[in-house]
């Protein structure tokens, strides 16, 4: 279990969505005749000018704007993604300038396919708890990519979400541990240079995705001594909608604990960023004292668990930026044909 | 695509940063060296809001090298909250809802790409207001 010294908690949070959503039934329509089960409704679709450094870039002014801080006193900018537009060069460096948090700060960007995100958090609560830093940016954020016709095709969305790491005392939710279960596992993963992710079938569910979720979620519990009823709140992340629900279920977790965190149904997976931003979607409507439990999950493959508390701050800030309602309720169809073209699956030249 | 002049302008194009004459008052963007209200030099830097309205449009049909990926778009005359006005492309918007004086607000988007291989360039585009917050 991970603990630091001087408590550290979420100062700021902020998510973003993009407009566009692409309906599983459209996938269906183009490659299955429209037969079999849809994994979800509908995936969020980033725009022709979206990528994943435009899209932290909003989720960190949204998480600034709650906090109230100012940026010059960020100490580190983690962005978790794999899908950072440039091979070799910091996503992490253009949102620390566009957000002013540039030029005394650390920046890099981080991967470990869904796992990015929160691993950015556990390393934030490490320099802000060992006094290193006052605050630091994680962001998990993606523009995830499907091979056309592929399973995840139907799931694989944009969007995400930042959390500024403070001190417990200016903090609207305190982390009070976390624990990580890491393994060597070939369920999913994405070549140097190639376009599209591969993944290896049996290995996605039993091996892979229960065994590290359920295994740090139920060691967190044991280290601390709680159980899923001294819970408000679980999220996990999300690859689809049936996961989630049976790895909440398989922890003893209620649908009640779940649904609100649970965005994978209108969003879509959106990787680096999917559990962390069911983690805002709660932020957005939880009460101090509140307690919640989240569990990441990273292909390849590895779970970060958390145990995090609701403070009396949390009321003054949910509504000082866009909640991440208001991104889902924003929104416009697409069909697969403009999806090709907006997520330049098109050869122009 | 001029690399050292776009890492110069990399400030005003990611967050409108902006100055403010020391002399007059006026909110100057992009910044200068020379006051265009009043011809002085003294200047602070300032962060503007990112909200104004739309002043004029245009939509681009056939956009120049470098933008037709993106087209149709709208190019817009926004009025800044504090006073200047700037051109910029609309996004997230329909060509048909875009009315003057709409109310938006500023985001960082992709604005061109040099080719598969070079720079990616970033800046302001204005958007509909997503949400009025407090
Ligand atoms: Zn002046």
């Amino acid at each position: 279990m991970l603990k630091p010294d001087r408590d550290v908690g979420i100062v700021g949070y902020g998510a973003y969505v993009p407009r566009y959503r692409l309906p599983a039934s459209e996938v269906a329509r183009v490659w299955t005749d429209g037969s079999g089960g849809l994994p979800i409704k509908e995936k969020a679709v980033a725009g022709l000018d979206e990528d994943t450094l435009s899209m932290s870039v909003e989720a960190a002014r949204n998480a600034l704007e709650r906090a109230r801080i100012d940026p010059s006193e960020i100490r580190a900018v983690w962005v978790g993604s794999e899908s950072h537009p440039y091979a070799v060069k910091p996503t992490s460096t253009i949102v620390a300038e566009a957000i002013g948090a540039a030029p005394s700060v650390q920046a890099a960007d981080l991967e470990f396919a869904c796992k990015a995100g929160s691993e950015a958090i556990v390393m934030g609560m490490g320099i802000v708890g060992s006094g290193m830093g006052r605050y630091v940016l994680a962001i998990g954020m993606d523009t995830a990519q499907a091979r056309p016709g592929d399973a995840l095709e139907y799931t694989a969305a944009s969007g995400g979400a930042a959390f500024l790491i403070g001190p417990a005392a200016e903090s609207a939710a305190v982390y009070e541990a976390s624990l990580s279960h890491v393994t060597d596992t070939p369920d999913f993963w994405r070549r140097a240079y190639a376009h599209y992710p591969s993944h290896g079938h049996r290995f996605t569910g039993e091996p892979a995705y229960f065994e590290h979720v359920t295994t740090a979620g139920r060691r967190l519990m044991a280290e601390l001594g709680t159980v899923p009823a001294d819970y408000n709140y679980v999220v996990l992340h999300q690859p689809n909608t049936k996961f989630p629900q049976r790895a909440a279920q398989i922890l003893g977790f209620t649908t009640e604990q779940l649904k609100t965190g649970l965005l994978v149904p209108v969003i879509g997976n959106t990787y680096a960023g999917s559990s962390l931003i069911g983690l805002t979607a709660i932020l957005d409507i939880a009460k101090p004292g509140d307690r919640i439990f989240m569990v990441s999950f990273g292909s390849g493959a590895g779970s970060d668990a958390f145990s995090i508390r609701v403070t009396d701050r949390i009321t003054e800030i949910q509504n000082r930026a866009p909640q991440t309602q208001d991104y889902i309720a924003r929104r416009k169809v697409i069909d697969y044909a403009t999806y090709v073209r907006y997520r330049h699956k098109l050869q122009m030249k | 695509m001029s690399i050292p002049r776009n890492w110069r302008t990399r400030q005003q194009r990611y967050s409108l940063k902006a100055e403010v004459c020391n002399a007059c008052g006026n909110t100057i963007f992009p910044p200068r060296d020379v006051c265009p209200h009043c011809a002085e030099q003294k200047q602070s830097w300032t962060n503007l809001s990112g909200r104004g309205e739309i002043y004029s449009f245009t939509t681009m049909y056939s956009a120049p090298a470098g933008f037709e990926e993106y087209a149709p778009y709208t190019m817009a005359l926004v009025k800044l909250a504090e006073g200047p006005m700037i051109t910029a492309q609309l996004t997230d918007v329909d060509t048909e809802d875009v009315k003057i004086g709409m109310p938006v607000e500023m985001v960082t988007r992709k604005l061109s790409q040099d080719g598969d291989e070079g720079q990616i360039l970033y800046g302001y585009k204005f958007r509909p207001m997503l949400r009025q917050v407090a």
